[in-house]
């Protein structure tokens, strides 16, 4: 089964909200960027050889026991309370029981009854700068699991693989759940909502700094609930919620409304003609834009749920509490305002940052001495474009403090555009910080005069008539020599002192 | 030359340092003994003599250059198959672990050769600890020292015989349930089960979380305590781990005996553990235990646990519901046994068959019984019900322990039972832990230490003390006690009257019990002799 | 005795898929007699179990027992797959995870 996917009957979505309203649901999991896992002292490190950031609890082996990472309960009460929850007085990990080869002891150390933070909301701008709050059910600490990957086979994915290897270095590395409560009247808006909602929870872990939160690495996943109901009419109960199903693998803001968007249409279709949906875990598949049918959800999800008995329970003090609370950075939605108002950016311009999702990197940049005007241009320019063209976020290329240095560069005229587009280029690439890049790869400009001179000289000696030109007031034909010039120099000079001292020389040759 | 085998380990470690005796002397003598004597018994699961010849050389080589090797340097010790050790397999008595070599020691193990004890092997088991018999080891049963048509008890049959045959001077075991505490009993030696978070779990094959403790099992109250001494303490790699500041218990035991009194103690005798449906011999034993703490200055309080009737069905439900979660991890993937069905088969088949070829009937009895236990619908009922059980549990303790110092019962109902009396009847196995649960459920401390032979069947039993949590010093100072007012009234230990084993000369020397005098008659006023119970007892008599 | 089945044998091949145990079909009607009994047995923990006792799943109550975010020792990827039955580049080897006919 399940090999086949994208043949679904969709129905027109403006049509859908006719008969249709929509519920949608989230479960977002956030990988904290913690030193060590969750429940054991291993690295936790993206990208590491496989099967290397592993302690005995990590494999799942016997004797081995977990031990709760402090700074990921700090991380996890932190986010708790930037979504406005409230943080449990006491709080306890539970064993979630499942057999699967990815999880070493075949439980997944969570949190059940008693989550470290539940009842709270998101404040979720649109757009069109319209805001809608999101009610969030729970964020509860659990850990990761390792990675399978699927050999043989021709597509590398489970269906027909001939076998699978496992890695558990990302197992045990320490996840924050957010489970949302059920979300009305999404309407025609659903899945722009959805992808905004996920947007907001990357913002806010991004500026509490516990998560690099960059989704093509899984370092923020969510799992997209959405059901239809028939519309009520004016007067009338609201019906019982439909049977819903949970969209998983959804790693970009683009996919996440992209499914809620396919998943409103498909079940649409089914409903509309007198069809049931099946409650189930559905695949997103990026390339097709479709998602297919996984595991039916039936009463083989026992998961025997048990307070963890290795672990104790995790009681914050009020005075924790306190020093998390005083430490919260303003919300995404307060520190965007603050910060287009300081930089003086109108709508568009601001609107054009958030899209391509540099604001952190923004602030960064000037916060390390760059100019607002500059750091756009850097941003929204050159990186852009390299980030594009990659096929990754922006801010995965260049630290902030880096383009500020390279900003500073080309204003004290050490570096001319084109020279910085180069020395990006060496950044990017891991050759260092700008300034090694320059001296490692000679880019810096020649500001010595001589050397300028010397070039300037023999061009002009060389072009005699063009000399003439410039001693009749023909200036334009001082393009020709700086040309020369600029290429005698491979390129390493700054033009307009080129022009200036081209235009001196001319006079006194 | 003194048999090396039949000393204690406090005397041993006395000889090695005043190196009278060399440690590869020792280790050699307690080798010659197991070869001896363990085809015939099975304790041991698996026997490293190069290994512990060699470090036991080594430990001669570093205490004749000077070095500073700690006061059980040398000693030869044996280990439980419940724990980790690198470089020995650790199978915890299952197929499924065959031959599995850890990559890492348990702390335990740890501190055990930091402190220079010579490993000897790894002593056999219940499958998983899973049993009271050792006859659910999947690598086959262990004999008991004293009757070898009878088991040494269980889950740790193997430690608590190989003590008791002298092919160790102490050893560790685990105790879920009376593990430790109830082969004591059977075999005539010392077993302890320290309060919960006392010593490291770490690297302890879980059985069920909430209610292991791993402890020594040893043929004196002194030397139990001794290896407590270097086992015990804080381990940052165990969360249940407590940072309490242990005093030490070697003290605590050398007090007790110095002077085997018990004036002004206030003992509890728990009105459940006893009586009916406990074996006479157990119950006559125990009768003239107490007449002996009483005319040693004892002050003896009946006392009620009207909960602890409930303390098995508590304990059969959530022991299953840890151990089903605990035991998943044994699926075929990262370590042990791979069974792949006929033509192959998705891993889920394999995993299932594995589990169904590498798990004995006793393992997947609890398996399915915890599972059923924690599934959905019945987890409010079981599971949720025990543990609550568990709180009135510790009520009756508290309660008790308002009014004595510590509470004893015998160790277990009857003395050792044969080979598959029980086997074919789970629950009457289970109903044989009775008096050792309540001491798990509750996290507190508890010692067996020998009380004498059953008159019907001349075989050990054993006396079990109890104190509160975090007391398990009194457990050394009351038991040294008791040991050396026993001695004093044996005229030796208990273990003297061991019958010989086969291949070892002569047939068993003494049938039934020493006959105990009268309480009334028991010299306990007077001064002990010297050294009782701790000092070397002149080998065979 | 017409109320000895406590738990039936599909419940016992239920609790074993959950398990993953491939019982034989003598094992699982083993079991759901044995295991009746013992239920039989153990579900009298309800009777004291009453709504104002509160539950110990802990037997020595301790809390927030923490550990500092300091990277500790790790295993080598040899001491890793050490004990793996089957392993290739550096990863645990597994046969296929769903069945064809899934």
């Amino acid at each position: 089964m399940a090999t086949a996917h994208g043949s679904a009957e969709l129905m027109d979505f403006d049509e859908v909200f006719e008969t249709y309203e929509p519920v949608l649901g989230f479960e977002v999991h956030v990988e904290l960027s913690t030193k060590t896992k969750m429940f054991s002292a291993a690295p936790n490190e993206f990208g590491s050889a496989p099967n290397t950031n592993i302690a005995p609890v990590d494999l799942g082996l016997p004797g081995s026991l977990p031990t709760v990472n402090e700074t990921a309960v700090r991380y996890s009460i932190s986010l708790g309370l930037a979504l406005g929850c409230q943080i449990a007085k006491s709080s306890r990990f539970a064993r979630k029981n499942y057999f699967y080869p990815d999880l070493g002891k075949n439980y997944q150390i969570s949190q059940f009854d008693e989550p470290i933070a539940f009842e709270g909301s998101v404040e979720v701008e649109l757009e069109d700068g319209t805001t809608v709050t999101v009610p969030i059910e729970r964020a509860h600490m659990e850990e990761d699991a390792g990675k399978l990957t699927h050999m043989g086979g021709s597509t590398g994915r489970i269906q027909g693989a001939e076998y699978s290897l496992v890695d558990y270095n990302r197992a045990g590395v320490p996840l924050v759940e957010i489970v949302t409560k059920p979300i009305y009247g999404a309407e025609k808006r659903a899945p722009e909502i959805a992808k905004a909602y996920v947007a907001t929870i990357r913002d806010i872990v991004r500026s509490l700094g516990i998560s690099e939160a960059r989704m093509e690495r899984g370092n923020l996943r969510c799992d997209a609930n959405v059901s239809l109901r028939p519309r009520s009419k004016a007067g009338e109960e609201p019906a019982p919620l439909g049977t819903r199903t949970e969209t998983k693998n959804v790693n970009s803001l683009r996919s996440v409304e992209r499914a809620v968007r396919y998943e409103i249409q498909r079940q649409a279709a089914i409903l509309a003609k007198g069809g049931t949906i099946t409650q189930e875990t559905r695949h997103w598949h990026e390339d097709t834009g479709t998602t297919s049918a996984g595991r039916p959800k039936s009463d083989a999800d026992d998961y025997r749920y048990f307070p963890e008995p290795d672990l104790l329970p995790v009681v914050p003090s009020a005075e924790l509490i306190n020093e998390l609370r005083a430490a919260l950075p303003e919300s995404p939605a307060i520190f965007r305002r603050r910060l287009q108002a300081d930089y003086g950016f109108t709508d568009s311009e601001f609107r054009d940052i958030l899209n391509a999702n540099i604001l952190v990197e923004m602030e960064e940049t000037v916060k390390a001495g760059a100019s607002p005007a500059q750091a756009r241009k850097w941003w929204l320019g050159e990186i852009l474009r390299i980030a594009n063209a990659q096929g990754v976020e922006p801010g995965t290329l260049v630290t902030p403090f880096n383009v500020s240095e390279l900003i500073a560069l080309v204003e004290s005229g050490q570096l001319t555009d084109r020279l910085a587009r180069q020395v990006l280029e060496g950044v990017v690439a891991g050759e260092g910080s700008p300034d090694e890049v320059v001296k490692a790869r000679g880019l810096a400009v020649v500001s010595d005069d001589t050397a300028l001179i010397a070039a300037i000289d023999t061009a002009l000696e060389s072009q005699p008539d063009v000399l003439a030109k410039i001693r009749d007031g023909k200036v334009q034909a001082a393009g020709a020599v700086i040309g020369a010039v600029m290429k005698a120099m491979k390129g390493q000079a700054d033009a307009a002192r080129v022009r200036e001292l081209v235009l001196e020389r001319s006079s006194k040759l | 030359m003194t048999d090396l085998t039949r000393v204690t380990a406090a005397a041993l470690a006395e000889l090695l340092s005043t190196r009278e005796v060399s440690s590869v002397e020792a280790t050699r003598a307690h080798l010659d003994r197991i070869e001896a004597v363990d085809t015939d018994l099975h304790a041991f699961l698996h026997i490293d003599s190069d290994g512990a010849l060699k470090r036991a050389s080594e430990i001669d080589q570093l205490r004749a250059d000077g070095h500073e090797v700690g006061p059980l340097a040398g000693v030869p010790v044996a280990v439980k198959d419940v724990l980790c050790t690198i470089g020995m397999p650790s199978t915890a008595g299952s197929k499924i672990l065959e031959g599995w070599m850890p990559p890492y020691d348990a702390t335990v193990v740890a501190r055990m050769r930091s402190a220079n004890l010579v490993l000897l092997g790894k002593t056999n088991m219940d499958e998983f600890a899973m049993g009271s018999s050792t006859e659910y080891s999947a690598y086959g049963p262990t004999r008991n020292p004293w009757d070898r048509e009878r088991t040494p008890g269980g889950s740790g049959g193997g430690s608590a015989a190989a003590v008791g045959a002298f092919e160790a001077p102490f050893a560790l075991g685990s105790d879920t349930g009376g593990s430790i505490r109830q082969p004591a009993a059977f075999t005539g030696t010392v077993g302890v089960k320290p309060t919960y978070g006392g010593v490291s779990r770490y690297g302890a094959i879980a059985l069920a979380s909430s209610l292991d403790q791993v402890g020594p099992v040893s043929r004196t109250v002194l030397d139990a305590a001794l290896l407590h001494d270097v086992i015990g303490g804080h381990d940052p790699h165990d969360a249940t781990s407590l940072t309490d500041f242990w005093p030490s218990f070697a003290a605590a035991a050398r007090e007790g005996a110095e002077a085997p009194s018990l004036k002004g103690v206030r003992i509890g005798v728990i009105k459940e553990l006893g009586g009916d449906g406990f074996q006479k011999g157990v119950n006559d034993r125990f009768t003239e235990a107490l007449a002996l703490a009483e005319a040693a200055g004892a002050e003896i309080v009946e006392v009620s646990a009207p909960h602890f009737e409930y303390g098995i069905a508590a304990y059969y439900l959530i022991l299953p519901a840890e151990a089903s979660s605990n035991l998943a991890k044994f699926d075929s993937v990262r370590f042990g046994l791979r069974v792949t069905p006929e033509g192959g088969g998705t891993v889920e088949q394999v995993m299932s068959a594995t589990r169904e070829a590498g798990f004995g009937p006793e393992v997947k009895r609890r398996v399915i019984l915890g599972t059923y236990a924690l599934s959905a619908g019945y987890y409010d009922a079981y599971y949720g019900s025990a543990q609550k059980v568990r709180t009135l549990i510790q009520r009756d303790f508290a309660a008790a322990f308002d009014r004595v110092d510590v509470l004893v019962s015998p160790s277990a109902p009857t003395t050792a039972f044969t080979f598959g009396e029980k086997t074919d009847d789970p629950l009457s196995m289970y109903l044989n832990d009775i008096t050792t649960i309540p001491a798990n459920l509750a996290g507190i401390p508890g010692m067996s230490l020998p009380m004498g032979l059953a008159a019907e069947d001349g075989l050990p039993t054993g006396l079990q003390i109890m104190a509160p949590a975090r007391e398990d010093v009194r457990l050394y100072r009351i038991g040294a006690a008791f040991e050396a007012l026993f001695a004093q009234q044996w005229g030796g230990s208990l273990l003297d009257q061991l019958p010989t084993m086969a291949g070892m000369g002569a047939e068993r020397a003494t049938v039934g019990a020493p006959a105990p005098a009268p309480a009334s008659v028991l010299p306990v006023h007077g001064a002990p002799e010297p050294g009782f119970g701790t000092e070397p007892d002149g080998g065979t008599r | 005795m017409p109320e000895q089945q406590v738990i039936s044998a599909e419940q016992v091949q239920h609790l074993a898929g959950l398990a993953r145990i491939a019982l034989t079909p003598d094992e699982i009607q083993h079991l759901a007699v044995e295991l009746g009994t013992i239920v039989d047995n153990i579900r009298k923990v309800s009777e004291v179990a009453t709504a104002d006792v509160p539950a110990t799943s802990h037997p020595i109550p301790l809390t927030n027992v923490f550990r500092p975010d300091v990277v500790g020792e790790v295993l080598t990827n040899e001491q890793a797959l050490s004990g793996a039955p089957e392993s290739a580049d550096g990863r645990f080897k597994v046969s296929a995870i769903l069945g064809e006919e899934q």
